[in-house]
């Protein structure tokens, strides 16, 4: 009983961390030009095929395990960020100002179109790619019969080391003061001498970066990419935002976890016709709507309500 | 510009002239058939002839082609020269609906082979039917076809309709059989993606699997979007079973067989034909050596019977390969020639009354095959009922073991 407890827990930790990684990209581009970024979760998909493109066309066969995860990670990251700048200049730049409902839906159009180029010009991408089975080796037991496979073990300390290095940047460093300021009034924030332009681009930069982690590390530890592998990530580390508090970086951590562990002890406890691995999702976005009515801020509050 | 609207209408006319002249031509030659004294009957083909699915609709033809060539040179019809007609369904209900309308409305066939997706033979047999034309397909596996989609009370739709390949109704008892008589496995675990194929599946192991005495310890679902299976995986492996038995197709049954061994539930996964793809082990990973799946028919390579069949396509000179379902249609094509011997025997021409006689004659017609024996039950399915367990090793499906279900 103990023994599955905790092995679901471990489960839900794991799945969790990637929706955190995702989330964050989500919350901090909210925060700071209030924009429901939906193409966020297909930067994801860009930085899992960023390290997939290292591994396949630039690795020689039997790489080292040190030298090819960073270069994988480093190539995942460089991907998803030109295309995440990309997309803030040409697609969302020009609407700055335009009703909100426009970005909005330039998003969910970015979100296709980069969706369909994956699909239609990466090679063999019309189908799931296997990732490769870099970190193998038996599962390692962490207590109480419990184990956890050790692609899982790096995918959590990587996606805390990248949580406590965002949360350290935006409360220490120059930049990440800007980003708060902007956050709490950009037109004051602009008469202080922030550059507004610079901000905005460099919160795009930091979500995609932390996206193609998550992207890189959910090809390690489940072994497949697909192009649509964004879609279903994006609305989950969407709800995990808005769970937290959309908007709020702790917000955002606290969302993913809850929802990773909701969906693994929803899988794990319910029984019956409404149990089950088929189910989890409506008890996850069950939960979504019940904290929505009674908690509209979210667990965590929203930080930057008052621009709405 | 004048000049060049004279050139095109000149063009259009010297394409409309041998357009002309092509059907001329088509017409003379039936007309030559006549004059030997032979009068022609015509076997039709519906099958995916383009598309991702070429491969399998080319070897259907090509091997109904073969069968029609032996017949004719065998005279197996006196005084009858059989043709084949071939009809692209593009795996595409609509166009083989549209198919199997053009064949109906040819007075000279007799009968037709395809098709090879059961989604299409829905579309085609109302149309062949309503033209008392007799079908036999080589391919289609969905039992509703001849059952009805009540499988408990079954009741046959359409009574020209026939098959020689086995339906996935089996599949599920069969896998059964062999995990606990012949693995010796008496404990497993089920998941299926709620999709009609995966619980049909899952439901006709578990119900012979526990009939043989087996115990079924854990029963789980996922969903097809669904790409991390680990919290399923915890409650499977919760229940120490000793085979996972995954009613879905391979784009799920891959990942969760390497996601399971990388979690260290280190058992083999089995399935039906919807994993049994060589994209199955890629995305198993190295660890799905020893997964097991089954499938409908036998490796034709591996048939005594098959033998003399493989021997003759090659020889025929065909561009493409039989693929998995050339023998299945060389059947069927028999079984059509076999039923046109007796109605066709006192015939002068093909109406709806020869055409009905010839049903009845495939319905009892019963000979050796190449994919086994030949003879069809009550509702249209071959009872020659022949599957297969493959079993990854080296990186590929390997045939494991062939048998007949009885």
């Amino acid at each position: 009983m103990l023994t599955q407890f905790v092995q679901q827990l471990a489960n839900g930790v794991v799945l969790g961390a990637m929706y955190a990684l995702i989330a964050l990209g989500y919350t901090m581009v909210y925060g700071i030009i209030q924009l429901i970024n939906f193409a966020h979760g297909e930067i994801f998909m860009i930085g899992a095929f960023g390290a997939f493109t290292v591994y396949r066309y630039v690795l020689p066969d039997g790489t080292s395990l040190w030298v090819a995860l960073p270069l994988m990670l480093l190539g995942g990251v460089l991907a998803a960020v030109l295309v995440a700048v990309a997309m803030e200049r040409f697609a969302y730049r020009p609407l700055r100002n335009a009703p909100r409902l426009a970005p909005l839906i330039t998003a969910i159009g970015v979100s296709i179109a980069l969706q369909e180029a994956v699909r239609l010009y990466y090679p063999d991408a019309r189908s799931k790619l296997a990732f490769p089975q870099l970190i193998s080796g038996s599962p390692i037991p962490i207590g109480f019969g419990a184990s956890v496979d050790r692609a899982s073990v790096v995918v959590v300390l990587v996606s805390v080391l990248c949580m406590v290095a965002l949360t350290l940047f935006v409360r220490r460093s120059r930049m990440g003061r800007a980003m708060q300021a902007t956050a709490q009034d950009p037109d004051t924030a602009r008469l202080m001498g922030i550059d507004i332009d610079r901000v905005i681009v460099v919160s795009f930069v930091l979500g995609a970066a932390l996206a193609a982690v998550a992207g890189m590390a959910q090809g390690l530890y489940l072994g497949q990419i697909d192009f649509r592998m964004g879609f279903i990530a994006g609305l989950k580390a969407f709800t995990a935002a808005v769970l937290g508090g959309i908007g709020n970086i702790q917000g955002a951590v606290v969302g993913g976890f809850a929802l990773g562990l909701v969906e693994v002890m929803a899988v794990q406890y319910i029984p019956g016709q409404f149990g089950g691995g088929a189910w989890k999702d409506v008890w996850a976005f069950a939960l979504l709507i019940l904290v929505l009515v009674f908690r509209p801020q979210g667990l965590l509050g929203e930080r930057v309500a008052d621009r709405a | 510009m004048r000049q060049r609207a004279f050139l095109r209408s000149g063009a259009l006319l010297v394409v409309g002239a041998l357009a002309l002249a092509a059907c001329g031509t088509r017409a003379n030659e039936s007309d030559g058939g006549a004059a030997d004294g032979q009068k022609v009957v015509k076997i039709g083909v519906i099958a995916p002839l383009t598309g991702n699915l070429s491969a399998i609709g080319l070897g259907i033809r090509n091997s109904v082609d073969l069968a029609i060539r032996q017949a004719n040179e065998q005279n197996a019809l006196p005084g009858w020269k059989i043709e084949l007609r071939a009809e692209d369904d593009q795996a595409t209900p609509q166009v083989g609906q549209q198919a199997a309308s053009t064949l109906a409305d040819d007075p000279a066939i007799a009968g037709v082979v395809g098709t090879y997706n059961s989604s299409v033979a829905q579309n085609v047999m109302p149309v062949l039917d309503k033209a008392s034309i007799v079908q036999v397909s080589p391919g289609n596996t969905g039992p509703a076809l001849t059952m009805g989609e009540d499988l408990d009370n079954p009741k046959r739709p359409y009574h020209n309709y026939f098959r020689t390949c086995t339906t996935d109704a089996i599949q599920g008892p069969f896998g059964a059989r062999y995990v606990y008589n012949t693995l010796g496995i008496k404990k497993i675990a089920t998941i299926n993606d709620k999709k009609t194929y995966g619980v049909g599946l899952v439901a006709q192991f578990t119900k012979e699997f526990k009939a043989l005495g087996g115990e079924v310890v854990s029963e789980q679902t996922i969903n097809p979007d669904d790409t991390d299976y680990s919290s399923v995986i915890a409650k499977v492996a919760a229940a120490k079973p000793d085979l996972l038995y995954y009613g879905g197709e391979y784009p799920q049954g891959g990942p969760l067989s390497r996601q399971m061994k990388a979690r260290g539930l280190k058992i083999p996964l089995m399935g039906g034909d919807g994993i049994v793809d060589p994209k199955y082990i890629e995305l198993g990973g190295d660890t799905s050596v020893g997964d097991f799946g089954t499938s409908v028919g036998a490796p034709v390579e591996a048939l005594d019977s098959a033998k003399a069949f493989v021997d003759a396509y090659q020889k025929a000179g065909f561009s493409e390969s039989y693929s998995a379902y050339g023998a299945y249609a060389f059947d069927a094509a028999n079984a059509i020639i076999n039923g046109l011997k007796v109605s066709l025997k006192d015939a002068t021409e093909i109406t709806t009354d020869v055409r009905e006689a010839t049903i009845q004659a495939v319905q009892n017609t019963s000979f050796e095959g190449t994919s086994g024996h030949v003879a069809f039950d009550q509702f249209g399915d071959n009872t020659t009922k022949i599957l297969t367990v493959y079993k990854v090793e080296g990186g590929e499906w390997t045939a494991a073991h062939t048998d007949s279900f009885k």
